[in-house]
């Protein structure tokens, strides 16, 4: 019998998608929120080198989920990118709605063009000057982008995280109460997260010109208890 | 580190409040002399350069692997400073793997010669760099190296015309910062006033 030579694109790319999609789901998840001073990133990481979450510019930050050595790729074109459009122009004309847009343009293409798609799964935040201009986008794996308000989970067991996130999330919340919703929606019922398991940094509005600060170690172990 | 606040273009003043002495990064600091333009832009890429280090690789550069760095735009720098476009600077930063400050002078091919007490560059270096070797020891403290900062640049000033003195009629003093374990702090253009008011007051009649 002959091999059908031909693939209906609708079954390429649900091909495609679901290759990503099963690439994403096998790792661990990360959430970013707003809270009254900023922007939350906190990822479920027992890694304390390979980063998960990582500063872009002075406001904007990135999370990657999915496989590392592509969303670390990605991670470092967007801080030169915004590096240079920032050295170029003015540090002002960087904005996140930019950069994600930019992602979206490398996700698409992969997703439709090479071999295989990247199976990663992004967050790009960044923090205004008060609350109301905080923004979230969503990227996924076939360059869509989602604006976003409160908060985004990506990565495996999304759904059901968001659905704790949803029930434990609300605005203005401190810093501390902004960390113990993330990490318990990341845990679940039935886990604890303790600080090496985890990776958590924020944008912060009283943080002067660079927003990006880290949460580790003894800071971290505090705001968790 | 300190730097006075003129800029000339031949024998005119261009500029009386020009900063010569900005925050390379959080922990270093970078002076500089010679054409003023080149100079900024080159301030302006190397602390580029530093901060997208450190985003990219999670950690900053080292203090020698950033005096490196400064010693490649130099020496990148050469032909242009060929057709006239110099530009020297001064680095300095706290280095947190010796617990200790160091500085780095240099030259217009990018050569860097660590000091190990003082460094001065400019038209009025060699002038500034008598009164700091005359003045300068190991036990001096936060208050007393700024004040032997302020008397160097007054005395440059008084014998270098392009190096500009206090100017009290605009409340215009040299940009002096210090850099320590917490970090590259620039002091406060009044406590700098101050210590020239002092330094000036001390002088008393001396030179009538």
């Amino acid at each position: 019998m002959t091999m059908p030579m031909y693939v209906s694109p609708e079954q390429l790319m649900k091909d495609r998608a679901d290759y990503a999609r099963k690439g994403i789901s096998r790792g661990r998840a990360a959430v970013a929120s707003t809270y009254a001073n900023g922007v939350l990133l906190c990822a479920e990481n027992p890694s304390n080198t390979l980063r998960k979450v990582g500063e872009i510019y002075d406001r904007i930050a990135f999370v990657g989920v999915g496989k590392y050595s592509e969303f670390d790729q990605l991670r470092i074109a967007g801080v030169r990118h915004a590096d240079l459009k920032g050295y170029s122009f003015s540090r002002d004309d960087v904005d996140a709605l930019w950069l994600a847009n930019q992602y979206a343009q490398i996700l698409g293409q992969y997703f439709t063009h090479e071999m295989k798609p990247l199976e990663i799964e992004m967050i790009v935040a960044e923090i205004g000057e008060e609350s109301v201009s905080d923004q979230l986008f969503h990227l996924l794996y076939d360059g869509t982008v989602m604006d976003t308000r409160g908060f985004v989970v990506i990565g495996g067991e999304a759904d059901v995280i968001r659905g704790r996130m949803e029930e434990e999330w609300s605005q203005e919340m401190d810093l501390s109460e902004a960390v113990s919703v993330s990490v318990s929606a990341l845990a679940g019922p039935d886990r604890t997260l303790v600080p090496d398991d985890l990776e958590v940094a924020v944008l912060s509005r009283e943080n002067g010109r660079r927003a990006f600060g880290r949460l580790e170690g003894g800071d971290l172990a505090g705001l968790l208890n | 580190m300190a730097g006075d606040r003129r800029a000339t273009s031949g024998s005119l003043i261009s500029s009386r409040s020009m900063e010569k002495v900005f925050p390379a990064d959080s922990h270093s600091g970078v002076a500089i002399s010679g054409v003023a333009g080149p100079a900024m832009e080159m301030v302006r890429l190397f602390q580029l350069q530093l901060e997208h280090y450190e985003k990219v690789e999670g950690v900053p550069l080292s203090l020698d692997g950033k005096a490196n760095q400064l010693s490649v735009m130099l020496r990148e720098n050469l032909p242009a400073a060929m057709q006239g476009l110099v530009v020297v600077p001064i680095f300095a930063g706290y280095d947190h793997r010796s617990g200790t400050g160091r500085l780095f002078q240099f030259d217009v091919t990018g050569g860097r010669y660590e000091e190990g007490d003082f460094a001065t560059v400019g038209s009025g270096s060699l002038h500034a760099s008598t009164v700091v070797k005359l003045r300068h020891h190991n036990d001096l403290d936060g208050d007393g190296v700024v004040d032997v900062a302020v008397e160097a640049l007054f005395q440059a000033a008084d014998e270098d015309s392009a190096t500009g003195g206090p100017d009290p009629l605009r409340g215009i003093y040299p940009v002096v910062a210090r850099i320590t374990a917490e970090g590259f702090e620039r002091l406060d253009e009044s406590d700098v006033a101050e210590r020239t008011d002092a330094f000036l007051a001390g002088l008393g009649d001396s030179y009538r």
